[in-house]
């Protein structure tokens, strides 16, 4: 039965379908986009028993509103993030929702994802994923290239969101551990331009701190209060981009650049975030501080597998309820 | 020749060509493209993610969760160039352009800056033999050269808001085309009619990394023509 649907009563902030994003494209100006916590998109997935790059739909500070018009399923919020649900066999009294738990939801039934705690990011997901249109087999949205599922937009208030009804086991379940690394610090590496910043320059940048503009988006997170000006152009011929490329444009304030990063780029770029702090740094909202420490290529990948490793503890601590 | 294999994250390589923006590295960094590109695409070689071409420089995205950065490291250091068969890039493709003041916002401050008729300009970029260098910033975009060195300027010093989609654009001895509607600092000379990115292709953009371009000067009402068939 592939009638099920849920109406978007409120589309939230910058409400997009994403998986793992793009790949062998990225030469033809189409950047790589995705989720950008990855670990919170690998447990929704894991914690219904989905494959693991089924797409889901991400938000940020404030998730939609939506009402299960048709069918039935199983949802799961994960991230730091505060919703209720209503169900209409309760006569739609508010039951505040837990994260990294899954429900069944039936028809008539409401969630209401009100809005982040302390991150930025919150993921909502259900049981055997959304009826989209993939395009060039990924299911991100690239809103800029108005690319991707949802005809390349955000969520629109009023639409119907699709999914392929499927007969729900009751299987219900539960992460029991998961821990959120809260510190202000974001690891780097070396940049490929770390020679058009002079030595001082390069101390200011580790040694001051720098404040999350609310300018910051999927695009790039800018940052503020602690000026980084090139001793040498505030130009370089333009070269490949990748996810973490802090760049310096002309007017000193760092652009840390996410997933829905441009293509190419013509600033020199100081540093590059480490994937593992890639989420951490995208869920500090705006206005608060951040510090930057430079670590080696092999801490960096270190980095990664112990993530690998602490993935696979928190899948197993998943229990049924 | 790959100057240097640079590791710049821990998914990523950043192949260098040389210090300079030429054509002849440039063909040596599609070259190489080309040949890594061939193999990702048809068997997810190494699980490498992402080749991208730019004027002297190539980026290899890889999965870092694969441990495989070694074998990705051994197999770029043994390509060799010389070796490797030059792939004939497509045909030469042409695109007709309009050079009417409706849409060649910039030629005016252009030929006042350089000292250089308007008329000489737009003949001096229609007989160009363009070539691509990259396509980047927005999906489709082509970074061409090389023009005559006298039409050299520089960026707008505040770029627009709001360039309109398909135009023309020249900074320094480079020519871009705006596939849709962006902010930009390119000085505009001219536009097109047809479209540079068909999101539904199976190669979705009009020009790839290293293709040959020439324009076409078309008449205002030749442009209007073309332009109801997109």
């Amino acid at each position: 039965m592939n009638n099920s649907y849920f109406i978007v009563e409120r589309s939230g902030i910058h409400t997009t379908f994403q998986d793992s994003g793009y790949a062998h494209l990225q030469h033809l100006g189409i950047t790589t986009g995705g989720v950008i916590d990855n670990n919170l998109f690998k447990i929704a997935n894991k914690l219904l028993r989905n494959d693991p790059n089924e797409t889901i739909i991400e938000f940020a500070y404030q998730g939609p509103r939506l009402r299960l018009e048709k069918g039935n399923t199983h949802i799961v919020v994960t991230g730091d993030v505060y919703f209720i649900i209503r169900k209409k066999s309760e006569n739609f009294i508010e039951k505040k929702g837990e994260t990294f738990k899954t429900y069944q939801l039936n028809e008539g039934d409401i969630i209401d994802i009100l809005a982040t705690k302390s991150s930025v990011y919150g993921y909502f997901s259900i049981a055997g994923g959304f009826n989209i249109k993939k395009y060039n087999n990924s299911g991100s949205t690239l809103v800029r290239s108005s690319i991707g599922p949802n005809e390349g937009r955000c969520l629109q208030e009023n639409q119907f969101i699709r999914f392929n009804f499927e007969t729900i086991s009751k299987n219900l379940k539960q992460l029991s551990f998961f821990s959120n690394n809260k510190d202000n610090i974001i690891r780097v590496l070396e940049g490929p331009q770390i020679n058009y910043f002079s030595s001082e320059t390069i101390k200011n940048f580790f040694k001051k701190n720098f404040t999350i503009s609310n300018i910051s988006d999927r695009m790039g997170i800018r940052l503020e209060g602690n000026k980084i000006l090139s001793n040498n152009s505030s130009n370089i011929p333009s070269e490949g981009i990748i996810k973490g490329s802090i760049q310096i444009p002309g007017d000193g304030n760092p652009i840390v650049l996410m997933v829905d990063h441009p293509t190419i780029g013509g600033y020199p770029k100081i540093a590059t975030v480490v994937l593992d702090d890639i989420a951490k740094l995208a869920n500090i909202s705006a206005g608060k501080e951040i510090f930057f420490q430079k670590v080696s290529f092999e801490r960096a990948e270190k980095l990664c597998n112990e993530n690998e490793q602490y993935l696979n503890k928190v899948f197993q601590s998943l229990i049924s309820i | 020749m790959i100057k240097n294999i640079n590791q710049i994250s821990e998914q990523a390589f950043l192949l260098d060509f040389g210090d300079e923006i030429t054509k002849e590295i440039n063909q040596n960094v599609i070259n190489v493209f080309n040949y890594i590109y061939n193999q990702i695409k048809k068997e997810n070689y190494l699980d490498i993610k992402n080749c991208v071409p730019s004027y002297n420089k190539l980026l290899i995205q890889f999965n870092p969760s694969k441990k495989n950065k070694n074998e990705i490291f051994d197999f770029i250091n043994k390509i060799d160039i010389i070796k490797n068969e030059v792939t004939t890039n497509d045909k030469e493709i042409e695109i007709p352009i309009c050079y009417d003041e409706e849409f060649a916002l910039d030629i005016r401050n252009i030929s006042k800056k350089i000292k250089i008729d308007e008329d000489i300009i737009i003949q001096s970029h229609a007989s160009t033999n363009f070539f691509v260098y990259m396509i980047g910033f927005m999906p489709g975009l082509p970074f061409m050269g090389d023009l005559e060195s006298n039409l050299s300027v520089p960026r707008l010093i505040s770029p627009r808001v709001s360039v309109p989609s398909r135009s023309v654009g020249v900074v320094e001895k480079f020519c871009v085309v705006y596939p849709n509607e962006s902010p930009g600092g390119w000085n505009i000379i001219g536009r097109t009619p047809i479209n540079f990115f068909f999101k539904d292709k199976n190669n979705p953009s009009l020009l790839n990394p290293g293709s040959d371009v020439k324009f076409r000067v078309i008449s205002k009402k030749e442009f209007f023509e073309l332009e109801k068939n997109i």
